[in-house]
């Protein structure tokens, strides 16, 4: 007995020093900058006295008065959840032709779908800025001298474009959540419907999306907190004009200076996602405790 | 006219061949067997009758009416997979309501056809229960009622008994064997269990790599096997070879010391198969002595050394006195009980 115990607790010491190089290395490069951040915005800030290291309440009190915050905060939901409706709807006939192809096609355009995971998010973005910026964008030089419009499509500092945007570099993401949760499919379910006599619609609808629905959530889940929390994106097609959370926070830091607003901005973006996430995750798992235990 | 005919059906995988030559005329409401190991094709040559597998070469007719051009969803067959393939998202009750769902059937008699559905193979009360919440015995039954409750033209069954206990896998049977002849459902059962494959079927079609080995009643099938792999597949048997010999008036079966007057018509070396339990002992004949005699209830298991080889003899426990172990015996049998069949040239 007493040997027993006395092995289990040297295991455990052993287990504690072999993880405790990488718990230092989290408590030094993601816990102790993140309370930093969170002290840094309970401090005092003006143009010419710098950061004081005092205790006020300040900066919170500014986000939530000012509704120049709240239009901010607002925009950075709305983006985010409207490009993770665009992925969905179309990330998830994506994964499902994806899944339906054979043997080399099936690789090679899971490629093609990862491949811009391999490309700078910058210089995706940027290839749209090309395409549709203003007067000089490709796209938009073709349209017009074929004449369907007559005005260029207005894609550069709107909302419109920073969630289209978004939405193609988050789309990866989706598809491999979703193609993750098709590859689990017993492919006789399938059958056993058609046997039944249900159309291969009726199957989509009835029998392969239910099952599949916890992979479309959690892919949202990802798309949603990597798009609330995206900087590049909304910086290249939003500009200066038109802030996200992301980006507010980047301003207050870099341009105003004004670290302590900076610091809650990041703060409360951090919060937001997390109680979101948090959230969303527990309504999903108590959905669909019944069917997959 | 055969009601389900399957012509010269074959299937490959690529270079591997599941399926070959395989012909089978079904009449209506009759029950089938495909028997054969694990890997002979069994599934394959099912999901081919039921649109999920595109037959390779042959056709397969309903009722005259090729069915190979009729997609799955419009050949009405009920079917009860191998792996269940319920619907995971569904309870028991939404598992068995899909189909009448699918005919649009009133929703008054779809809750009494699926109730009645699911009390037939004893699960009632499990309506609300979701299939990873059961048993594999309980899946296979949700299952097997998904599959009757819409009066399917065929009924095509994968092992749909075998995650079942003895106890409930034999009422199964009697159950199904029941409710096919009540409905007069035309049925194609796969199994490996030869037992099941006798007690149910009115033909058995014995399968080994993908081709047919026989087709017959289950007492043709036993009793007349048509190749070793039958006799040996179906039950216990003895095989030894033997030869003819014609040198000494009448032509005799012999085998060492041992003979038999030989059946009309039979000639070269053949293979003599007796079944163990039409083996008695006497005092003369095929001359062995015991190995090891084990009780198993209501029979006794005898190992034999013969000048044959080893044989097996299965008593019935009728309260008389057997042999013990070590005792020298002479095995006997009726001419009637043993079949023959021309030697292998290799054997
Ligand atoms: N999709 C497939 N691709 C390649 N080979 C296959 C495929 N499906 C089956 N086979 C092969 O065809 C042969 C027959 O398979 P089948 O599933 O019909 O066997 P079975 O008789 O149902 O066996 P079991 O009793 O184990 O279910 C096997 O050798 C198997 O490996
Ligand atoms: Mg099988």
């Amino acid at each position: 007995m007493s040997v027993t115990a006395a092995t289990d607790s040297s295991d455990a010491r052993a287990g504690l020093s072999l993880a405790l190089p990488a718990l230092m290395l989290f408590i030094g490069v993601v816990v102790i900058p993140l309370v930093m951040t969170v002290m840094l915005s309970f401090h005092d800030w003006g143009q010419y006295k710098g950061i004081e290291p005092v205790f006020i309440l300040k900066n919170w009190i500014e986000i939530f008065d000012d509704p120049y915050y709240a239009e901010m905060f607002w925009r950075t939901f709305r983006v985010a959840v409207l490009a993770t409706l665009i992925t969905a709807v179309f990330g998830v006939p994506e994964a499902y032709i994806l899944n339906r192809m054979q043997g080399r096609w099936k690789g090679l355009f899971l490629l093609v779908i990862i491949g811009p995971l391999l490309i700078s998010v910058v210089a995706r973005t940027l290839g749209w800025a090309l395409l549709f910026g203003g007067n000089n964008g490709l796209a938009n030089k073709l349209l017009m001298t074929v004449g369907l419009i007559d005005s260029p499509v207005r894609f550069m500092f709107t909302e419109t474009g920073m969630i289209i945007a978004l939405a193609h570099a988050m789309m990866p993401f989706m598809v491999l959540a979703v193609w993750t949760a098709l590859q689990r499919l017993d492919p006789q379910v399938e059958n056993a419907a058609l046997s039944l006599g249900a159309g291969s619609l009726t199957v989509v609808r009835r029998i392969v999306l239910p099952q599949i629905m916890p992979g479309v959530l959690s892919g949202a889940i990802i798309v949603f907190s990597l798009s609330a929390s995206a900087f590049a994106t909304p910086a290249i097609i939003g500009g200066r004009r038109l802030k996200v959370a992301a980006t507010l926070a980047y301003d207050e830091f870099l341009n105003t200076l004004n670290w302590p607003l900076g610091a809650a901005v990041a703060v409360l973006l951090l919060i937001a996602l997390v109680l979101i996430v948090v959230g969303s995750n527990a309504l999903i798992e108590r959905r669909y405790q019944e069917m997959f235990r | 006219m055969s009601f389900l005919e399957l012509d010269r059906v074959g299937k490959s995988f690529g270079p591997n061949t599941a399926v070959e030559e395989f012909s089978l005329a079904v009449s209506k409401g009759e029950f089938v067997s495909f028997l054969g190991p694990s890997g002979c094709g069994k599934t394959t040559t099912l999901q081919m009758i039921a649109g999920f597998l595109d037959p390779s070469h042959g056709a397969i007719r309903l009722e005259g009416k090729d069915l190979v051009a009729v997609p799955p969803a419009r050949r009405g067959l009920g079917i009860v997979f191998q792996s269940y393939a319920l619907f995971p998202h569904m309870t028991a009750a939404e598992n068995v309501a899909f189909g009448l769902e699918m005919r649009k059937v009133s929703r008054r008699e779809r809750e009494e056809r699926v109730s009645s559905a699911l009390a037939l193979v004893g699960l009632a009360g499990y309506e609300d229960r979701h299939p990873r919440r059961m048993s594999g015995g309980q899946q296979q039954r949700v299952a097997l009622a998904r599959a009757l409750v819409i009066r399917p033209s065929v009924l095509l069954l994968d092992e749909p008994l075998s995650n079942l206990d003895a106890r409930l896998r034999e009422d199964m049977q009697i159950e199904l064997r029941q409710i096919q002849r009540n409905l007069g459902t035309t049925t194609i059962l796969v199994t490996h269990d030869q037992i099941e494959a006798m007690s149910l079927s009115d033909r058995i079609v014995v399968m080994s790599k993908g081709r047919i080995e026989q087709i017959g009643t289950p007492q043709q099938v036993y009793e007349q096997p048509a190749s070793a792999f039958v006799a040996q597949f179906l039950g216990k048997t003895n095989e030894f070879s033997a030869t003819v010999d014609r040198v000494s008036g009448q032509p005799r079966l012999v085998a060492g010391t041992w003979s038999a007057p030989a059946p009309a018509g039979v000639a070269g070396p053949v293979t003599v198969s007796v079944r163990p339990e039409r083996i008695s002992f006497g005092n003369a004949g095929l001359a062995g002595r015991i190995t090891s005699r084990i009780f198993q209830g209501n029979h006794w298991l005898f190992q034999c050394d013969t000048e044959c080889g080893p044989a097996i003899v299965i008593r019935q426990n009728d309260g008389q006195s057997q042999p013990e172990q070590g005792a020298a015996v002479h095995l006997v049998w009726q001419a009637s009980d043993m079949s023959l069949r021309a030697a292998r040239a290799a054997a």
